[in-house]
């Protein structure tokens, strides 16, 4: 039951992207077609989840054990760098098609905060191991939502005539308004 | 002459928020108040100054080739000093900011600034750079946090405006953040416009 209510908190209530500003850069970057969304999405639920799983260990096991909790920061965005790197090689050598398809997202997601905002999030909640995986896993889902939600309604627009200042990015973000109001929606489900 | 132009630069003519749209997630998500959104700015100032002033300083010695990590991990013990620094001496800016304060380490336009300006220009020029910029983005937050407040509480900085009830609370929710960002952008777009026709 505990698992459910993270997955629903973390897919629809606190959505990542439209309920705590993470992962904004890629939301308006590449949320132009629903395919690189769909891209998108599958790079980062593997990177969140795995750096999530990594970053756990590494702040339980070596940075509590030896009392340095000030080395979070720097230790956490590294691991992470690292770990997008060693997920391209990998890819590039066992799944050149996944490798093709994912391409251009596997260096981006570097700079994604939202992958560095869940590892620290799941350690200021608190999360067991296992707690963390399933919020990693959902939080990447809730962003996967709202980023494929988006890129259809951005596919749309661009048949639309718009003023134009507020052409780009302007409509992009109040679009992203209106879908975060939507997703209010669901507050106080859980 | 030029050290006055590469400050205007980063204020104006190139915002890193409204100009080129970086460091989206710190603008929305710290600016429900104008003294947050201010903090933000300030704190993120505070590192891009350090960051570009060192990384400026370390440019002959970095190689090329692994020169983003390094940058990474000069601006991650940056981070980590004004974390810790907020955390003794705000204690209450610091949990309202909660989760942005460490996420400044992948605020693009710190990495941007490095990558673009002070790994090709003379320290003072690095340094003056970074308070443009920092200057600029705390600005921009600033405004967003004013508007939203005074929109959705009828005060800013503490003052009331008009009676609580009044606001609407939307503005310093989610939603409003967006909406409030999407329309100050296209009033400067529009300014812009007129300028140049």
């Amino acid at each position: 039951m505990d698992y459910l209510l993270i997955f629903i908190a973390a897919v629809f209530v606190n959505n990542i992207v439209l309920a705590q500003f993470l992962g904004i850069c890629p939301f308006l970057g590449v949320s132009r077609k629903v395919e690189t969304a769909v891209g998108m999405t599958a790079a980062v639920t593997f990177v969140m989840t795995v750096a999530t799983i990594v970053t756990f260990l590494v702040q339980k096991y070596l940075l509590e054990r030896l009392g340095v909790g000030f080395l979070q920061t720097i230790s956490f965005i590294l691991i992470i760098a690292a770990l997008v790197q060693m997920v391209e090689i990998i890819l590039k050598k066992v799944s050149p098609a996944l490798y093709q398809a994912l391409g251009v997202f596997l260096p981006l997601i570097t700079t994604n905060c939202a992958v560095l905002g869940v590892a620290l999030m799941v350690i200021a909640k608190d999360y067991d191991l296992l707690k963390s995986v399933v919020f990693a896993i959902s939080s990447a889902l809730g962003f996967g939502l709202a980023l494929i939600v988006f890129s259809g309604i951005r596919e749309q627009l661009e048949l639309t005539h718009i003023p134009k200042s507020l052409q780009g990015t302007p409509i992009a973000l109040i679009t992203a308004g209106i879908l975060a109001m939507a997703f209010m929606g669901f507050s106080g489900i859980v | 002459m030029k050290s006055i132009k590469i400050l205007l630069n980063g204020i104006i003519h190139e915002n890193p928020t409204f100009i080129l749209l970086l460091g989206m997630c710190p603008t929305l998500g710290t600016t429900s108040s104008a003294i947050n959104g201010m903090a933000m700015g300030l704190a993120t100032t505070f590192v891009l100054i350090c960051s570009n002033t060192t990384i400026s300083s370390v440019k002959k010695m970095v190689p090329d080739q692994v020169r983003i990590p390094i940058y990474i991990v000069l601006t991650a013990s940056f981070v980590s000093v004004i974390q810790m620094l907020m955390e003794a001496y705000f204690p209450a800016l610091y949990s309202s900011l909660g989760l942005f304060i460490p996420l400044i380490v992948v605020n693009c336009i710190i990495l941007g600034r490095a990558e673009a300006f002070a790994s090709k220009n003379s320290v003072y020029h690095s340094f003056l750079d970074g308070v443009g910029n920092g200057l600029g983005f705390t600005l921009a937050l600033t405004l967003l946090g004013l508007v939203r407040e005074l929109l959705g509480t009828g005060k800013c900085f503490g003052f009331s405006f008009y009676p609580e009830n009044y606001g609407s609370l939307l503005f310093v929710l989610a939603p409003g953040g967006f909406i409030v960002l999407g329309l100050l952008i296209a009033i400067i777009n529009h300014i812009k416009e007129k300028k140049n026709v």
